[in-house]
């Protein structure tokens, strides 16, 4: 008979090491977006309703087409980063690694498609 | 002999997940959770503060989709635009927009806790209703004003 007590298990196997490079990542990103969500909503809100000719010259000019840009990178970044806890928190094993594969994807898939859309617009 | 080969069989067994000094593992009682509470200002703007930042998810994919519609074709441009300015697009982002202040609120109560400022009852409570109150009324600012 072998006895281990939870002590020895987790004796020498140290923590992950990762989670305050998440928790800073989460910190700046949230930071950043305290300031590009209130420009990004007027901004946006603003061009929203307008026929196709207005949204298109409206999205040529660089501040709300810059705006638009950093708020898909930033919020993506921050919504991947939060949703993974939230995987984390709930779903385990395999599913959790399948989850956050196709979490990741989402994520940079919905920034990539926004900022080529900004920049095929404005350029 | 006889013990090292029965603890070569124990570290197969620890791989298996099973060991004598854990022979209730997966059957142990939980700590209380929600079941077990009644709810309060505290918890309720904890869990909204996960719903609406994952929530937020299906209006920034609709934006995302809105924007390279604009980038594709302008009749590619009237279809979602026609979808997101529809009532129930309207209503898509009224709701958006309420979750969106929230969040954004509860983050900047996160951001002031983290300097382990705001931690006690009193305070936690006062911040709660202030996010959840603000929300409320950076919704209908953002409304009159667009």
């Amino acid at each position: 008979m072998r006895y281990l007590t939870d002590r020895k298990k987790a004796v020498g196997m140290g923590s992950a090491k990762t989670g305050t490079a998440h928790f800073w990542a989460m910190k700046v990103s949230s930071v950043a977006l305290l300031l590009l969500v209130p420009l990004f909503v007027f901004t946006f809100g603003c061009a929203l309703g307008g026929t196709y000719e207005e949204v298109m010259a409206y999205y040529s000019r660089p501040f709300p087409a810059i705006v638009a840009a950093l708020t898909f990178i930033i919020g993506f970044k921050h919504f991947n980063d939060g949703a993974q806890v939230l995987i984390e928190d709930y779903v385990h094993g395999m599913a959790q690694k399948i989850s956050l594969i196709l979490l990741t994807c989402i994520s940079y898939a919905a920034m990539a498609t926004g900022v080529f859309a900004i920049a095929k617009i404005a350029l | 002999m006889a013990e090292k080969s029965a603890m070569t069989g124990g570290s197969k067994g620890t791989l298996k997940g099973f060991d004598m000094a854990d022979v209730n593992r997966g059957n142990r009682p939980l700590s209380p959770h929600l079941s077990i509470y009644r709810p309060q200002l505290t918890s309720i703007t904890s869990i909204l503060t996960r719903i609406t930042g994952n929530a937020l998810l299906i209006s920034a994919l609709f934006i995302v989709w809105w924007f390279l519609a604009a980038a594709t074709s302008e009749e590619y441009f009237n279809v979602a635009n026609g979808v997101i300015t529809s009532w129930f697009g309207d209503l898509v982002m009224f709701f958006s927009v309420l979750g969106l202040w929230y969040h954004t609120l509860a983050g900047i109560r996160h951001l002031i806790w983290d300097n382990a400022i705001g931690l006690d009852l009193p305070t936690a409570y006062k911040m709660g209703y202030a996010v959840l109150i603000g929300s409320v009324v950076l919704t209908v600012l953002t409304v009159v004003i667009l």
